[in-house]
């Protein structure tokens, strides 16, 4: 495409005074009529829509929703993984004026029903029998339920079909009325007309970090605002292509693969099923990128182990080469001055293990990429970013319709989340909070008075509930949850997460809860990483037969002991946190899960239940002991319940004097 | 009877029976007498303790084995033995016990495997492979996938199932009997080995196949809870008699069965 319609279509990309994303719809059918809007990989071939084939495929969705019954400020629940039809859903929905609410579809039949009952669902679109068969026993409850939506037809023929329909019906169902005749189509335009900028969006209900998951409600000129003022800051167009493969309920996903492509017009592809995303990932080869520290780790992870499989010459010559790019790799992507001969070495490392790696990752034209959730080990992130991969931090939150700050190309750290995003006001409270006004921040939890008069101040800024500091650069930098930062007997600053990430940037270990507020020491909980520290038994001719048992191995409490020990001797160099250095750790007996209520849906711990479900264990650490006998019930699936128990064992680890005092006694 | 096709049987009648049927190995008698019947759209259970004569009397069923004494009857046509083609090309195809596939090839190829029947287009096209050959691959392909989309085995499409667990391969063996489209599937122990995850999914893609594509289903399986929750109907083998027919709930109470899964005093 020639230079001058890229900017004349930049032009128009504001959308002037376009209120709502199915104005936007319109639009994109209009202006990149014949461009792709949406792909997804069905029957092992990537199918296509364009933007006008896709406005015609929602039309009628949405007609036929009108049929059914779905009115003006009606609530309808979208439930299932990243599904063409189920992205087709928020805007068929919004068309008609009503309000999409997005569910997390691992959760378990009761979560989901008090999402649906508190949102006061009158529909609920889900991808297959699972979802609706959780919707289906919680019934009951849902009395303002009218309609399932679903789908996948499979296994849901012999269903009471009353208040059943497929989505394929319930386009058939609007084609017909298209057919019919012409007022159809012009109810259909005069309803998104009448949509305005103060009408409810969406809302998105958080993952329940602390306590019950509340409502967030996003109007849509929130939502259109705060994807307008980012699609500019990093120049996402048309030819952008993004994969979705993130929770369709988390507002991360609502966010880059639906308001963003909204307003920018780029294509989203969605994954042939969860199994396959990184394959799929590799095929399309997204130019817009996101995912959680986490996803980056398992990359990592994944590459250093296949990696020593590969035979003596290629892990010299990968070895070599990393060691070229840790040099030199970060410079050269923030357009520093490089000497000609880490250049041409950096030159020789693109073509044979570089590109190679982005390859094979399906990171090879990502031009944007995005991290955010949780801090990002330093070595993690400059792993990526010296092999070319532009990645950035951004921190965010589902109040504020996601970016609070971000980092700005040329100006990326591994330790900070970047200045505050464009648009976006930024303050830190007295007691450290910090606190943010931006476009698209929300206006009210729905049907929480309370909790929205917690969260706004009365001049209008949103607590964020993170404690955090502005560096000298202007980054925002994240210490904690503000809650959560204590202090030992001592007198010691304790930040449980900061110390939790420090061991998490270890590739074998794979979750940690610290505590230690208010007690005369820290003590930790790990878990191991199965698919690392498994691989490593393989080599090391360590036979195991499960999660527990590899857990218990002394060999993996001793490669435990010392990554402790390291961090303590990191923690003993920094004067804030040398006080608070790691005195006695434990494995445990399972793998956190959501299912069990230990993690949230977005992998995120939760601190106080795990206090309270491990109580023995955590008396364990404190009480000197050295080995405990613990039982645990844990929920499989499907919701059946059963018993873990194990002899848990428990380590002392030797603690370093804080650099300063060190000093000081010499 | 003369011979029927599957749309001239209704749900509910008979779709195969086997009477009076005898084999024996040498002095090894290994089925004796046996007679049942498998009414179309059913899920029809054979169980029994170790040596009872169930994988011999599917192997009769699917031609592999020809019974010295008694007839098979299947879609109305009455044989005195059936033969592996003959079954295969009538619409009965079957997994087995200890997985069968073809260990280099790839999931799809292996599953492509099982529409081999259905393909038309003789030596000389397919070996060009372009043209009518190529237009054939592509409607074959296409039930392929729709298979794979149904065991949710995407993610292994081009891996070569040497390097699957075993019970993926499982679900690869159903898929390559299952795009044969066929009129009555064998499973012989179609959940052996497996864990209790594995197990439940197992079931369900073996109620899914009943009910979304109406297939008849035989099968053979040690686990009483699947059996008992699965079959619509069940029979039961010992020492290649039969010794119980009936609903699961009937045969659960004979006391023959019992006698014969924990044996009698003497």
């Amino acid at each position: 495409m020639s230079k001058d319609k890229v900017n004349k279509v930049g032009g128009v990309k504001t959308g002037g005074d376009l209120t709502s994303f199915p104005q936007y719809l319109l639009l994109n059918a209009k202006r990149f009529a014949n461009r792709p809007a949406m792909r997804h990989k069905d029957h092992g071939i990537w199918q296509s829509w364009t933007w006008s084939q896709m406005c015609d495929e929602i039309r009628a969705y949405s007609l036929g929703l009108e049929k059914l019954g779905l009115k003006r400020g009606d609530k309808i629940a979208i439930i299932g993984a990243n599904r063409p039809k189920l992205y087709w859903t928020f805007s068929a929905a919004q068309a008609l004026g009503a309000v999409p609410v997005p569910v997390y579809a691992d959760s378990v039949a009761e979560e989901m029903a008090y999402v649906l009952e508190h949102a006061e669902v009158q529909f609920a679109v889900c991808q297959d029998q699972e979802q609706v068969d959780k919707i289906l026993s919680n019934s009951e409850n849902l009395p303002s339920l009218k309609k399932i939506i679903y789908d996948e037809t499979r296994g849901l023929t012999d269903y009471d079909h009353s208040s059943m329909h497929s989505i394929d019906d319930v386009q058939e169902l609007g084609r017909r009325m298209l057919a019919d005749s012409t007022d159809a189509q012009k109810g259909w335009l005069k309803s998104i007309g009448e949509g305005k900028g103060d009408d409810l969006a969406v809302i998105l209900y958080t993952s329940g970090t602390t306590g019950r998951p509340k409502g967030v409600m996003l109007r849509n000129r929130d939502c259109v605002n705060a994807a307008v003022s980012t699609v500019k800051f990093d120049g996402l167009n048309e030819n952008d292509i993004a994969l979705a493969y993130l929770p369709l309920a988390w507002v991360g996903d609502h966010y880059l693969s639906y308001a963003q492509g909204m307003v920018a017009g780029y294509c989203l592809a969605c994954p042939e099923s969860p199994d396959t995303v990184s394959q799929d990932l590799r095929e399309i080869g997204p130019t817009f990128y996101f995912a959680p520290p986490r996803v980056f780790e398992n990359l990592l992870t994944s590459v250093m182990l296949r990696m020593e499989d590969a035979s003596a010459f290629k892990q010299r010559m990968f070895h070599y080469f990393l060691k070229v790019s840790e040099r030199c790799g970060e410079d050269i992507l923030n357009g520093k001055p490089v000497g000609l001969v880490d250049r041409i070495l950096y030159g020789i490392g693109s073509i044979l293990v570089y590109g190679p790696i982005r390859n094979v990752l399906g990171f090879s034209r990502v031009r944007i990429a995005y991290t955010a959730g949780e801090a990002i080990g330093p070595d993690l992130f400059s792993f990526f970013r010296s092999l070319g991969i532009n990645l950035k931090q951004l921190y965010g939150q589902t109040e504020a319709f996601l970016y609070v700050t971000c980092q700005a190309n040329g100006q990326v750290r591994a330790d900070a989340v970047g200045a505050a995003a464009p648009d976006v006001d930024i303050r830190i409270s007295d007691s450290g909070e910090v606190l943010f006004r931006s476009p698209g921040m929300f206006f009210s939890y729905f049907k929480d008075e309370e909790k929205t008069k917690e969260t706004i101040t009365s001049d209008g800024y949103i607590k964020t509930g993170d404690a955090g500091f502005v560096d000298v650069d202007g980054q925002l930098k994240i210490i904690d949850r503000a809650k959560d930062v204590g202090k030992l007997i001592n007198g010691a600053m304790f930040a449980p997460k900061y110390i939790e990430n420090k061991l998490k940037f270890f590739p074998n270990i794979k979750e940690v809860v610290a505590f230690g507020d208010g007690r005369e020491c820290c003590g930790i909980f790990l878990n191991i990483d199965l698919a690392a520290v498994g691989n490593w038994a393989e080599r090391n001719n360590i036979s195991y037969a499960s999660y527990q048992e590899l857990a218990s191995h002394p060999q993996v409490y001793k490669m435990m002991e010392e990554h402790v020990e390291q961090v303590n001797r990191d923690l003993a160099g920094e004067k804030m946190m040398a006080g608070s250095q790691i005195s006695r750790f434990l494995v445990l007996h399972k793998e956190l899960d959501a299912d069990d209520g230990e993690l949230t849906r977005t992998q995120k711990v939760r601190r106080n239940f795990i206090a309270e479900r491990y109580e023995p264990l955590i008396e364990a650490l404190y009480d000197g002991s050295t080995e405990k006998f613990v039982e645990t019930e844990v929920i499989f699936e499907d919701g059946r319940k059963g018993n873990i128990s194990a002899t848990v064992q428990v380590r002392d680890v030797k603690t370093f004097p804080a650099a300063a005092m060190k000093e000081a006694a010499e | 009877m003369s011979a029927r096709t599957l749309a001239d049987i209704s749900a509910g009648e008979e779709l195969l029976s086997v009477d009076d049927i005898s084999l024996s190995f040498g002095g090894v008698k290994a089925i004796q007498d046996v007679s049942f019947n498998i009414m179309k759209g059913e899920i029809r259970a054979i169980i029994g303790p170790n040596g009872a004569g169930k994988t011999s009397m599917l192997n009769v069923i699917n031609g592999f084995y020809h019974p010295q004494v008694g007839t098979i009857t299947f879609l109305g046509k009455e044989r005195r033995k059936m033969r592996p083609y003959m079954a295969a090309s009538q619409g009965i195809s079957r997994t087995f016990q200890n997985v069968a596939l073809f260990n280099g090839m790839s999931t799809l190829d292996n599953i492509m495997a099982g529409r081999t029947l259905k393909m038309n287009k003789n030596f000389f096209w397919q070996m060009l492979r372009y043209g009518p050959a190529m237009n054939e691959e592509i409607e074959h392909r296409l039930v392929v996938e729709e298979i794979i989309d149904f065991l949710e085995i995407e993610h292994i499409r081009k891996t070569p199932v040497s390097q699957l667990p075993y019970g993926l391969k499982k679900r690869v063996e159903l898929g390559r009997a299952l795009v044969a489209e066929p009129t009555l599937l064998l499973l012989d122990e179609p959940m052996a080995g497996m864990n209790l995850e594995e197990k439940e999914d197992m079931s369900r893609f073996i109620i899914d196949v009943n009910q979304q594509f109406g297939t008849t289903i035989a099968l053979i399986e040690h686990d009483m809870g699947v059996v008992m929750d699965l079959a619509d109907r069940v029979v039961v083998l010992d020492y290649g008699r039969k010794i119980s027919d009936g609903e699961p709930a009937q045969v659960q109470a004979d006391q023959n069965v019992i006698d014969a899964y924990l044996g009698v005093a003497h």
